[in-house]
């Protein structure tokens, strides 16, 4: 499990039932690309998170497949539709087998 | 030895401006609604140097840069407030206490950052919050002291500069302060290192200027601790003079070191009227 | 200050070299990385938008945004990088909008390049030149 990984999103609490939304998710993660060395000289081996999904109600909203290229603390902003009320599931697959998750609620009118 | 000096100096700074070169007009709103006064005017105990306005770092950045500091969900240093937060409330030590316990909520510390380094008549010196934090974990909590310049020290930070976003920042440098103010004021007009360059001949004698290509700034610390793109982290204002330091070529003196600690003191007071912005985002 | 000639070249090869940073592109890998995405469709130019900085203030974190109405997914290439892909982003049923934006590392100037599969199998694409610098002082 990496430490201090920490997912900080941005989901409105309520919504007109069938509006769209723009949500923000960002994640503490070092995002170890497996391109740096050490001071031995030795490739600190790649260590990132390789996967976002989210869903709503249990359908996908998106699903990013992510490589070392992505900033350390990955930043993703993409927009949903909310068709009801319910929840919003956020996870995060590491390379080391953790998996993060985060869920925010919404009312839709 | 001394030619060689003046080239590297002068290859750096003759570099083509890229973008724009000069700080630009754009106004800092945060969220939508908090407003940040991000230039001010120029302090009475500089009226006799060539700035002729206060502004703040984040003037001189891309406007991509700029963005990320105005919304709290773009804002990447904000996820360390997060963790910040989870520290101020862990109870930690041979007390049992953490931060909460006898300060209750983070919002106490309102008006800390736009005050601080300050005078502390109990220990008779300027204090940093760093300096602060770390009593408080030794002494009354019991507990290891954080590393000074480290990510936990810089988490912490960050939360207690949240509480003054938006507040001038107001360093008293008068009365028992004044001794360390003006050892702080020397040491940035002193020059060091092989580049033989001092904190003034960059951020007061050439910021707006290019230094290849990055952007020079006035300096200031208004903003710290400072998520920077650069290592994708926060960064306290004795880590960043260390780099600073270490950029000229010099001996670098330590964080927590009082030569930091009067340089600290004196470089806030050279943001006297400006917002605190902490966390704020820089390159 | 006077200068020798000597001293005045260096100056400028110095300040030339140090504004920017050219990156080879890795044409080949990226090619085939494209080629993989599409199963050797035709691509069209056009028809998916990438928004990047003309000059990355620092290639570190250089914020993007991809869009392509009509597509199921979208995949991001840093062709000047050690290793190319960057991103695929794939839109489900409840996807609000076929865009996305999130922040990405750049070795060095470079294209940045965006493949977006349509709904209909189609594919199209688009590229940018990302100018990555080096800052002066930044310690």
């Amino acid at each position: 499990m990496a430490k201090g990984v920490r997912p900080r999103v941005k989901v409105p609490k309520t919504a007109d039932a069938g509006d769209t939304i723009t949500i923000k998710t960002l994640i503490s993660h070092k995002m170890e690309s497996g391109q740096r060395k050490d001071s031995d000289g030795n490739v600190i081996p790649r260590s990132i998170i390789n996967n976002f999904v989210v869903t709503f109600n249990g359908e996908t909203v998106i699903d990013v497949v992510m490589e070392p290229a992505i900033s350390t603390n990955p930043y993703f902003e993409f927009e949903a539709k909310v068709p009801e009320s319910g929840e919003f599931k956020f996870v995060w697959h590491d390379d080391d087998g953790s998996v993060y998750e985060e869920t925010k609620k919404i009312e839709a009118a | 030895m001394k030619i060689k000096a003046l080239t590297a100096i002068a290859a750096l700074l003759v570099a083509p401006a890229l973008a724009v070169a000069d700080p630009d007009d754009d106004n800092l709103v945060i969220n939508g609604e908090i407003e940040m006064t991000t230039k001010a005017p120029v302090p009475e105990h500089m009226s006799d140097t060539v700035v002729d306005e206060l502004m703040s770092g984040w003037h001189f950045r891309s406007d991509e840069t700029q963005a990320l500091q105005m919304d709290d969900f773009d804002n990447p240093g904000m996820v360390f407030v997060d963790i910040g937060m989870e520290q101020w409330n862990a109870e930690e030590g041979s007390e049992g206490k953490s931060c909460a316990t006898c300060h209750e909520g983070p919002e106490s510390m309102e008006g800390v950052r736009a005050t601080y380094p300050k005078w502390n008549d109990a220990s008779e010196e300027v204090r940093t919050i760093a300096m602060q934090v770390n009593d408080c974990r030794e002494n009354r909590m019991g507990a290891e002291p954080y590393k000074y310049s480290g990510g936990e020290m810089a988490n912490i930070e960050a939360l207690i500069a949240l509480q003054s976003r938006g507040m001038p920042v107001d360093v008293k440098i008068d009365g028992p302060a004044e001794a360390t103010w003006a050892w702080g004021k020397q040491l940035y007009y002193t020059r060091t290192g092989q580049l033989e360059l001092s904190c003034a001949n960059c951020h007061e004698d050439n910021y707006g200027n290019m230094i290849r290509a990055d952007h020079l700034s006035q300096g200031q610390v208004n903003g710290f601790p400072v998520y920077r793109l650069k290592n994708a982290k926060l960064n306290t204002v004795h880590g960043r003079f260390k780099g600073c330091v270490r950029d000229t070529r010099a001996e670098t003196y330590a964080p927590g070191s009082p030569e930091f600690v009067a340089l600290e003191l004196y470089v806030a007071s050279r943001g006297n009227g400006l917002s605190v912005e902490g966390p704020s985002v820089r390159n | 200050m006077d200068f020798t000639r000597r001293e005045t070249m260096a100056i400028g090869a110095a300040a030339g070299l140090a504004a920017v940073l050219p990156m080879p592109a890795l044409a080949s890998a990226t090619d085939d990385l494209i080629n993989e995405f599409t199963g050797g469709a035709d691509v069209a130019e056009g028809g998916v938008e990438l928004d990047a900085p003309e000059i990355a203030e620092n290639g570190n974190t250089v914020p993007i945004e991809v869009s392509a109405e009509g597509a199921e997914a979208i995949m991001v290439l840093a062709a000047g990088n050690p290793t190319p892909p960057v991103a695929t982003f794939k839109f489900g049923p409840l996807a609000g909008a076929h865009r996305a934006k999130t922040r990405i590392r750049l070795a060095g100037t470079q294209d940045v390049v965006a493949v977006a599969k349509m709904a209909d199998g189609s594919f199209a694409k688009t590229s940018k030149t990302v100018k990555v610098t080096i800052g002066g002082c930044g310690g």
